[in-house]
Parts: C-alpha cells; sequence; structure tokens
C-alpha cells in the first residue's frame, strides 16, 4: 500500500471518533439535534479529505502517520470543545479552515525547507520580536500575571505559538554550522593526576559553596550537577566565540521569564534549544550547564518575582484555604474534575463544567484545562489514549529527523517534534499538578486560532523535512519505506 | 545525530509517562481524597453538591404511602436544579429531616442520602451509563405511621416532648415525635433564626436528648436484679420512707411509708427505697453491664445520623459517660436519679427500646426508620430485614417483668395507660427538674402484654403533672391508634 493509501486509511479512525463524539455529545443533551450541528462534523471531514488530496498531489512521499494523527487530536479537540460550548466549536472549525490555508500556502511557497536557512537572521529576529509583542504598550496586556496575548484592533492571538517555530528554525540553522565547532575538542590529553585535580578543585569549591550558604538538597544537587558539567565542557577547553550562543540563548530565556513572566513558555522554549544543542553536539555536559542554569535562574525568579512565587507557593499547595477560592482555584478545580473522571470517566457530555445559576466552575475549560475536560468525561483510560496519541505523532517526528538526510533537515524535524512534545508536557504537567500550571495550549486539541494555525505551520514543515528525505531514500534505495 | 535522536525520543516517552502517572494519581490514587470534603484537598470540592442537586433526588413516604419530600424541578437543560419540599410541613421534620445545598442535610435525608440520590456500586454505575440512563434517585419507604404520628402529634398538645413509638418483635420505628417542631420547608430561609430560637425546635428531642428518666428507669434495675438471679418478682425488701441511701436520706412519692414488700409492689408503686436498695445490692457493675445489653452508653443502633443521636447513660457533672469505677451514688442512680458523680440520663429512643426488650422476651430488635429502598423502575433495591441487636435477659426474666409491669398499668401508677380489651404493661416516672419546681414526666410501656406488637416511650419537659396523669393517657392514645 502507498504512503498515501495508508493516510487515507488513517482518517478512518478521525471520521469514527468525529461520528461517535458527536453522536455521543447530542444523546447525552438529548436536545434538538440540528442539522447546523451535525454539519460540523461533515465539514471537518471534508477538511481532513481535502488535506489528504492536497498532500497527495504536492507531498507524495511525506510521513503517512503525522498527518491523520494531528486530524485525530483536532478531531478529538473538536468535540470537545463543542462539548464545551457549541459556538466555541463553530469558530473552532472555522480556524480550521485557516490552518489548512495557511498548511497548503506553506508547502506551495516552500518547496524546499533549505530556503529558510538563508533567512535564518530574519527569522530569528522575526521570533525575538514576536516574543516581545504582548509587552509593547497599547496591544499587549497580561493574563493572569502573564504577557502572553496581543491584540491588534479586532485581531487577538498568542505570538509565542509562532515564536517557537521561528526559534527552532533559527536554532536547526545554526547549530547545523557551529554544533560541531562548539565542541571541537582542543584539548591535549592530560596526565591521570591532573584529570583528578581538575575534578577535585571543584568539588571541594562546591561543598564549601554549600556549607557557607546553607543550600537545600534541591540547590546541592542543582549546584553539583552545574559544576561537574561546567567542568566536563570546558575539559574540552571550547572557544569562547562559539560557547556564546548559548549564554545567549539562555540570557533570551532568562528575560523571556522576566518580560513574558511565564515559566511554562519559557520552559518550552529553553528545553527546545537543549535538545537542539544535544543533537547538534551529542554533550550531555552542555545540556547539564544549560537545564541547571535555566532552573537555578528560574529558581531565582521564583523567590524574586512576586508573581512567579505565587505560582509556584499554589503549585506546591494548591489547597491551602488562603489560596483555594483564589490563586489556587484554577489548579484545584482542574484536579477535582480529574478526580470525579475515575478509570473510565463520565461519558462525553457528562462532566460537571457549569455552576447551576452560576458562573463557570472550572475556568478556562476550552483552553488551558481542556485535558482536565477530557481525564473528567474519558477518565484515565482517554487520557491516556490522547498522551499516546502525542507520543505516536512524536516518533513519526523524530523518525523524520532520523531518515532526514542532511543536518538541518534533522535538526529541524527534530527540534519541531521535541517543542511540540514539550508543550504538551508543559500543559498537561500543568494541569496534573506535575508542573505550575501556565497557559500555553494543548496543541491541536485546545481553543484558540494562532495555536491551530501555528500547529498547522509546524505540522507542514515536518511533511516537507519527510518527504524530501523519503524521496532521497525512495531514490537511493529503489523503494519507498 | 541519530542516536541523540533516539535519546530524544525515548525522554519524551518519560515525561509522557509522568504526565499518566500524575493523571492516575488524581483519578485513581488520590481520587477519594479529592472527592472527600473532611479531606484538606477536598475541602474545595463542591462538585459532587452540585452535582446532587441535579439530579431529582428519591420521595421519601410514610409505610401508608403518604409522600413526606418530594423534589421539584427548577430552570432548564443545564441550568436545572432540584429543590427539596416536604409536603407534611412539620409533621415529621425531625424523623425525616431536610437536604438543601445551603444548609446541608439531616434526618433520613442525610442517613440514606446515597439511596435517594441513586448512588449504586461501581458496576452499576458503569451498566447505566452504557445504557446513558439519566441518574434518578431511589425511593425510600420509612416505618413511620401518618396517623400515629399524628395521634402523638396531637396528643402531646403543643407541650414541649417526645413520643416514640417501636414494634418490638421487628425494630420498625412507628412514631417518632419531638415538639417543638419546624417546617423544613423554612430551612433555607429561616434557618438562622430556627437555630438561635430558645424553644429549640431543629433539636430531636426523640434521640438528642438527656432527660432524667425518672422511675421509668427501674424497669432498667429491675431486669439486671431479676436476670442476674439475685431476685425474684416476690423477693421482699424494706419500703419504708425515709431510708439513708449512700448517707443521704431517700423518700418516696408523697413520702409513703410501705414496710417490707415484694418487688412486684415495689415497682406497682414505684417505691423509690426499694429500688435503690436492690440497686445497691446488684452494684454498679452489674446494672452497667444489663444497660449496656439495652444500648446505654452508645449511639442508638438506628438509621439515623450519628451527629443527631445521643448515647444514653449514667453521665457526671461535666457531662460524660462514666462507667463502674466511676464511684456514683449506685442507689439513685438506680432509680434514674444521681448526684455530681453520676447521674442517669436517657433519651425517649432509648427508653422505647427498654420496653421493646422486654415486650420481645428479652430479645432487642434493631431499630430502623426505613422500610424498603425502590428504584425508579419500580424494583425493590433494598428491603431491610428484622435484626436482632442483643439478648438483654433471659425470656423468663422477660415475662416476669411483664408480669410486674402489668400490675402498674392495671393497679399501679399507669392506670391512665390502660386501654379497652388489651392488657397493657407500662412504667410511669416523675423526675424532678429545676429545684424541684416543675417534672419530667415519663411512660414507658407495650401491649398486648401476650403478645406485645407495639413499644411506646412518652415523655413531658418542665410540666406540673406526672407521669401517669399527663404521659401515660398520651401513651393510650398513641397504642390505640396503632394497635387497633
Amino acid at each position: 500500500m502507498s504512503a498515501r493509501s495508508r493516510e487515507l486509511m488513517g482518517l478512518i479512525p478521525v471520521s469514527l471518533l468525529v461520528s461517535a463524539g458527536f453522536a455521543a455529545v447530542l444523546t447525552t443533551r438529548a436536545q434538538e439535534v440540528s442539522d447546523a450541528t451535525l454539519s460540523y462534523g461533515l465539514v471537518f471531514l471534508g477538511l481532513c479529505l481535502a488535506g489528504h488530496f492536497f498532500i497527495r498531489a504536492r507531498l507524495p512521499d511525506a510521513d503517512p502517520y503525522l498527518y491523520p494523527l494531528a486530524a485525530l487530536l483536532a478531531a478529538f479537540g473538536l468535540v470537545m470543545i463543542y462539548r464545551i460550548n457549541a459556538e466555541l466549536a463553530r469558530e473552532q472549525a472555522q480556524w480550521f479552515v485557516v490552518g489548512l490555508v495557511v498548511f497548503c500556502a506553506t508547502v506551495v511557497f516552500l518547496r524546499d525547507h533549505h530556503a529558510l536557512e538563508r533567512y535564518r537572521y530574519t527569522i530569528a529576529s522575526l521570533g525575538i520580536a514576536l516574543l516581545v509583542m504582548p509587552r509593547l504598550p497599547g496591544i499587549g496586556a497580561p493574563v493572569n500575571g502573564a504577557y502572553l496575548g496581543v491584540k491588534l484592533g479586532p485581531i487577538s492571538f498568542q505570538p509565542a505559538e509562532f515564536a517557537k517555530i521561528a526559534i527552532i528554525v533559527f536554532l536547526a540553522s545554526y547549530l547545523r554550522d557551529t554544533g560541531d565547532v562548539l565542541v571541537q575538542s582542543r584539548s591535549t590529553p592530560r596526565s591521570a593526576g591532573q584529570q583528578a585535580l581538575l575534578f577535585a578543585i571543584p568539588a571541594v569549591l562546591v561543598v564549601l559553596v554549600v556549607l557557607v550558604l546553607g543550600l537545600g538538597t534541591a540547590g546541592t544537587v542543582l549546584l553539583a550537577v552545574f559544576t561537574a558539567s561546567l567542568v566536563a565542557v570546558l575539559r574540552e577547553r571550547p572557544s569562547v566565540k562559539h560557547f556564546g550562543p548559548l549564554l545567549l540563548v539562555w540570557g533570551l530565556a532568562m528575560l523571556m521569564l522576566l518580560f513574558i513572566r511565564d515559566l511554562g513558555s519559557s520552559l518550552m522554549f529553553f528545553g527546545g534549544f537543549l535538545a537542539l544543542l544535544y543533537v547538534a553536539t551529542g554533550r550531555l555536559s552542555l545540556v547539564g550547564v544549560g537545564a541547571t542554569m535555566f532552573l537555578g535562574g528560574a529558581t531565582f525568579f521564583a523567590n524574586s518575582v512576586s508573581h512567579v512565587k505565587e505560582r509556584v507557593d499554589v503549585w506546591l499547595d494548591p489547597f491551602a484555604p488562603r489560596v483555594v477560592q483564589d490563586e489556587g482555584y484554577q489548579i484545584a478545580q482542574s484536579l477535582y474534575a480529574q478526580a470525579d473522571g475515575g478509570l473510565f470517566g463520565q461519558g462525553f457530555g457528562q462532566a460537571l463544567l457549569q455552576i447551576p445559576g452560576g458562573g463557570p466552575l472550572l475556568p478556562a475549560a476550552h483552553t488551558d484545562l481542556i485535558y482536565a475536560v477530557i481525564t473528567d468525561e474519558l477518565g484515565l483510560f482517554g487520557a491516556t489514549g490522547l498522551i499516546l496519541v502525542y507520543l505516536m505523532f512524536a516518533a513519526r517526528g523524530f523518525k523524520t529527523a532520523l531518515v532526514a538526510g542532511d543536518g538541518f533537515s534533522k535538526l529541524l524535524a527534530a527540534g519541531l517534534t521535541a517543542v511540540l512534545a514539550l508543550q504538551v508536557f508543559v500543559i498537561v504537567g500543568g494541569v496534573t499538578k506535575t508542573i505550575p500550571l501556565t497557559g500555553v495550549t494543548l496543541p491541536f486539541v485546545s481553543y484558540g486560532g494562532s495555536s491551530i494555525v501555528a500547529n498547522m505551520m509546524l505540522l507542514a514543515l515536518l511533511l516537507i523535512v519527510s518527504d524530501h528525505a523519503r524521496k532521497d531514500r525512495g531514490s537511493v534505495q529503489g523503494g519507498l519505506v | 545525530m541519530n542516536r541523540q535522536i533516539v535519546q530524544l525520543f525515548g525522554l519524551s516517552m518519560i515525561l509522557f509517562a509522568t504526565l499518566i502517572a500524575f493523571t492516575s494519581r488524581w483519578t485513581v490514587f488520590e481520587a477519594d481524597a479529592l472527592k472527600d470534603p473532611n479531606d484538606r484537598r477536598g475541602q474545595a470540592n463542591k462538585r459532587e453538591l452540585i452535582a446532587q442537586q441535579q439530579i431529582p433526588r428519591g420521595l421519601i413516604k410514610t409505610a401508608d404511602g403518604t409522600v413526606v419530600a418530594r423534589s421539584l424541578p427548577r430552570g432548564r437543560g443545564e441550568e436545572r436544579v432540584f429543590t427539596r419540599t416536604y409536603p407534611e410541613a412539620g409533621l415529621f421534620a425531625h424523623a425525616v429531616g431536610y437536604s438543601f445545598i445551603q444548609r446541608g442535610s439531616a434526618g433520613i435525608e442525610q442517613s440514606r442520602n446515597d439511596a435517594l440520590v441513586g448512588e449504586e456500586n461501581e458496576f452499576g454505575t458503569i451498566f447505566s451509563e452504557l445504557q446513558s440512563e439519566e441518574r434518578e434517585g431511589s425511593d425510600v419507604i420509612s416505618t413511620l405511621d401518618t396517623s400515629a404520628q399524628k395521634t402523638a402529634a396531637q396528643a402531646l398538645g403543643g407541650q414541649t416532648g417526645s413520643v416514640v413509638a417501636i414494634e418490638p418483635q421487628t425494630g420498625r420505628v412507628k412514631v417518632m415525635v419531638s415538639l417543638p417542631e419546624y417546617d423544613p420547608n423554612q430551612i433555607p430561609d429561616r434557618f438562622g433564626p430556627l437555630a438561635s430560637d430558645e424553644a429549640q425546635p431543629l433539636f430531636n428531642r426523640a434521640t438528642q436528648s438527656s432527660y432524667p428518666p425518672g422511675s421509668t428507669f427501674k424497669v432498667v434495675t429491675a431486669a439486671a436484679a431479676l436476670d442476674s438471679g439475685k431476685f425474684t418478682p416476690d423477693s421482699v425488701v424494706d419500703g419504708s420512707s425515709p431510708r439513708t441511701i449512700s448517707g443521704a436520706p431517700l423518700a418516696n412519692s408523697g413520702g409513703a411509708n410501705f414496710g417490707p414488700i415484694t418487688l412486684t409492689e415495689a415497682l406497682t408503686n414505684s417505691v423509690n427505697t426499694v429500688w435503690a436498695q436492690v440497686g445497691e445490692q446488684i452494684g454498679p457493675k452489674t446494672l452497667l453491664e444489663y444497660m449496656n445489653r439495652f444500648g446505654f452508653n452508645r449511639d442508638p443502633e438506628l438509621d439515623y445520623p450519628d451527629g443527631q443521636m445521643l448515647a444514653s447513660g449514667v453521665r457526671n457533672a461535666k457531662g460524660d459517660l462514666v462507667d463502674d469505677t466511676g464511684g456514683f451514688d449506685i442507689g439513685r442512680v438506680a432509680i434514674g436519679q444521681g448526684g455530681e458523680e453520676g447521674t442517669t440520663l436517657v433519651s425517649p429512643l432509648q427508653m422505647a427500646l427498654v420496653a421493646c426488650a422486654v415486650g420481645n422476651g428479652g430479645e432487642l430488635m434493631r431499630p430502623r426508620l426505613t422500610e424498603r429502598i425502590v428504584g425508579k423502575d419500580g424494583r425493590v433495591d433494598e428491603r431491610l430485614q428484622p435484626v436482632e441487636q442483643s439478648q438483654v435477659m433471659k425470656r423468663e426474666t422477660a415475662e416476669q417483668l411483664a408480669g410486674m409491669m402489668s400490675n402498674v398499668v392495671n393497679e399501679g401508677t399507669g392506670t391512665a395507660a390502660a386501654l379497652e380489651g388489651i392488657d397493657v404493661a407500662g412504667k410511669t416516672g416523675t423526675a424532678e427538674v429545676d429545684n424541684a419546681t416543675s417534672n419530667q414526666a415519663w411512660f414507658i410501656g407495650f401491649a398486648p402484654v401476650q403478645n406485645p406488637r407495639m413499644a411506646v416511650a412518652v415523655t413531658i419537659e418542665r410540666t406540673q403533672g406526672q407521669g401517669g396523669t399527663e404521659a401515660a393517657p398520651i401513651a393510650k392514645q398513641v397504642l390505640q391508634e396503632l394497635l387497633q
């Protein structure tokens, strides 16, 4: 079976899910089944098919699973959003049209993703500009203390969704060039004694610092890992010239923490950077330095910036009577909703979302907390299924990186996949109290135009890389994988 | 690079596994704590309350089919909620209680909440979900008797007090009246005034009160005396008055001087000095042992909220229950009085259970307010069967005691409870309260003596009359209503 036929087959579960989902929600509501509501499902399936035929025409060799997996997630999201608010589902369906148009446009205009390398600094500047936008007076405003949204006249969007793609494109291109140089060993072999001293002296220093500053367990571990990683990096004596970008990006991430005031998106960007750095250099020590510096910086901000500190306190104990009706309300309600779900969930359309005669019981159910609604209605099994779909998507994304022929393609595919996986971790982790809750969307599932359009763009890039890679391999091996 | 990419995928797997682990933490491992309003984590969780408001709660009916609690819908669609209404207003207020989201619940509404909201086991819930049925509560059919309840309330005639009637052979509670009553329909709007009302209308005197039982307690003492083998109904004890009991003189009612008389005569005429001596001779250990068998010293085993029941027993000045090491005045405790170290304090429910045990050949049946639970499809979910709570005394002892108690109604202090054509056994009680300025009047008894079908306890707070003149006539009316 050809790749495209497999893709078409992959859309069958999507159509089943859409039909079953809408039917379930409608049955539960026992309301008049209007033609308009049912047509959402049909229109959505039509869009999926249109996308498929477009890929068949333009990207015949692309990975056959990425597109159906994304469609599955989107279908899932559409049903959930419809269940939360029918009007929002209509808007979401419209955003899908826009997303699909952007998807096609990306494929049409960017026949070869290597073209992006030529504009890497333009793209980087664009990415940073996007990130700074929410802080510009007049168009940006904080939501829950975080600067994530921009309002330009009638259009409001979340620039960070697009910035993540720009930053990954830049890093992939930059690290392709400098990755090897970054770790090129300039060291001469040392004697065993010198080796021992190299590690012994910092070790003693760490012990002294821990004792003098009276650091706790977390601080001690952080410092120890940082020092060990730093020593390992310095052993290879990298040139400062090439080591600079690491510091630069770290500084940028810290600035983002300060500017955006959002731990989640900072974690997403910096995590994506570290992932690419690791893929490019293969040096865990570099990741160690970066990760500990980020954690150190985050801890510092957590203690000094009141907004961040509050988030962390609420994360550690959302049930404290002082916060449970206030800052801790959202996360506490999220956990209550999940507790109601149990193993198998309450069924589509059964979750309690509104206080009768009052406001919403679950704040931002269609965006931040959509995972909690899913868990409530489909239980641990449904939620696990959703996570597994993301895992399969990640598997296909990394597979694309594996089969890609050149460094840039590999880094681009790996980076895009990593940042998407991280985004899932950041929001689901927030909703499940694994990490502090922040306002990023669940890719393809949450309500939101920026999220849909940006992720469709990300999908387009992945498919372009995949199409090229598999075409090359196909021509070499004389067959399709 | 490929090695790193594979490792990156490995890391993604670990991160996603962490997410699944945390999801299972909230959905499974800590779910109960998150739903438990008494747990710190579940305190702010209003989901169950909101959800229950959206379920049509089952009806509560009396044994004769009168609806005493029903749910009415308000609003439509997802906004629809149900509120409770009580067609019989105050008549069943204390037994049935109330259920409102603003004020929580009480009575049967609380103790049978799971059935009323249709809570089923995990399997049943999944099954009905597959059928996508709307959750609906089951109906609770109580053991209460509408006309007897009315008779009892009317017979009390506005006096503060309580009437409890129970079938000795089955434990079915047929009457539970506590006056003053309240209208449960007013709970949402008038809870504050009702709670602070000096007459304490929210207080269920049938189950929560601790009244001095007066001479009705002599039935407990007699059961211990006869069943322990230390006495027979014909044992002769000196009934002169006054006599020194625990270093202080104790007089008979009206100072009556009896001389040596049998225990049967001493019960018929409620001779304090005789029963105080009997108490001294059997000792606190034996008396408390028999009290325990009657169900004293712990909450009654009624299907009713624990928070609305109080254990009867011997309580010290601080209000704590004491045991036989407390050094209380056993002679006075045995006649339903006492002192600083311990005084007998009881609820009408407990005294009705004392009458039940004697009336049912010494076998005490567990009392209950629920007859059966009926699902919305008409299928009986649960039918409660009579269960023995304890064997309080030997059958012969119970028969001897029943004979002594029928003498009380035939020729003693309880003649006002006598029914035409039906032998009634009973015991009166009059406890002086408020520095002997008023009385707590009592009557406990059962009928017919040969095959008791109904036991009753009546008490009136702060009356000038006696148990025999005030409480016994009410018991008579209630027994008549229930036995006709």
